[in-house]
């Protein structure tokens, strides 16, 4: 069963990534908590990040915006897909081991 | 609803922390124990999805956005263990990478989005597919339902964080976090809704990974 299910995983990553690809596409509007951080007057709290990688869903040095939102989506997905399933190995292993 | 950092105070943010430390090392334990081969891959391609989506702001009303929280959605389709990783892989990658949540704030992101957004996502789905039996729209209301009343009780839950911190009186918090989330809960239902009748019609057979199977030890 593993080999012949692997080809699906990868068009089923392809197809999360695809998403990716509409992310220029999203609402600019504050989110619901920033709308109401707005509303009550508590925004300015907000503090800066100590450092910053990629900051705002848009990769630093490149200049189109639309093509700088859709690369930090594909690194991103691809991160937290390694991520995940990092973790999910490590449980599969204790879960061996135990 | 990503807190950034500022807005909550030492105490709260750490006492967030612990409870999301505990929640999350308590998933771990039981993932180790339940957590089944074919569910790996599964597990990386729903945290890919629900990273995407989450960046796919949609408006709500009045220059008001809200995103896919995903917390419903990855316990239907996992359970609620692996669910909670998945989850918490996202916001660790958001907040450390793309600044997107604060710092301090993760254990009270996390444990918004990771353990009470899934936790309820999953305990309603239960609940309602076990009244409404094995039919398609029960199925169908049961994960609207979930989706909703996740976003609603994780807003509720920030909200809540928002007034003991005193960043704003618990009688204006609670009910702005709970009606705009409202609405965004509509948008969670629709897209959750969306992708399991997908996932239905091109792989029925992922939507039983989450069920809690009879023999957990069955040959994979």
């Amino acid at each position: 069963m593993k080999t012949p299910s692997r080809r699906i995983w990868l068009y089923a990553l392809l197809l999360a990534l695809a998403v990716a690809l509409l992310s220029p596409l999203a609402s600019s509007h504050p989110d619901g908590l920033e709308r109401v951080a707005e509303d009550q007057g508590f925004i300015e709290q907000a503090q800066d990040a100590p450092f910053e990688v990629i900051p705002d869903y848009v990769l630093p040095g490149v200049g189109n915006e639309a093509l700088a939102t859709i690369l930090a989506g594909v690194i991103g997905a691809l991160l937290v897909a390694g991520l995940t399933w990092g973790l999910a190995r490590l449980a599969r292993r204790s879960h061996a081991a135990v | 609803m990503h807190i950034p950092d500022g807005f909550l105070n030492t105490a709260t943010a750490a006492a967030t922390w612990v409870a999301a430390a505990g929640g999350v090392g308590y998933g771990a334990r039981r993932l180790t124990r339940t957590l089944e081969e074919r569910q790996v891959p599964l597990m990386g391609v729903t945290a890919a999805f629900i990273f995407a989506a989450q960046m796919m702001n949609f408006t709500v009303a009045g220059g008001t956005s809200g995103h896919l929280l995903g917390g419903a959605l990855a316990a239907i389709l996992l359970g609620p263990w692996a669910g909670m990783t998945v989850l918490t892989s996202v916001l660790v990658v958001q907040a450390l990478v793309f600044q997107d949540g604060g710092l301090l704030a993760l254990g009270a992101n996390v444990f918004n989005m990771a353990i009470v957004g899934v936790l309820v996502g999953w305990l309603v789905y239960r609940l309602f597919s076990r009244l409404l039996g094995d039919k398609d729209w029960g199925r169908a209301v049961a994960a609207f339902a979930a989706a909703w009343l996740s976003v609603m009780i994780a807003s509720l839950a920030a909200a809540a964080e928002l007034a003991l911190s005193g960043a704003s009186p618990w009688g204006l918090v609670l009910p702005a976090m709970g009606g705009v989330h409202a609405l965004i809960g509509v948008g969670e239902g629709l897209i959750t809704l969306g992708v399991l009748a997908f996932v239905r019609a091109a792989r029925p057979d992922l939507l039983a990974l989450g069920a809690p199977s009879p023999k957990q030890e069955g040959a994979a």
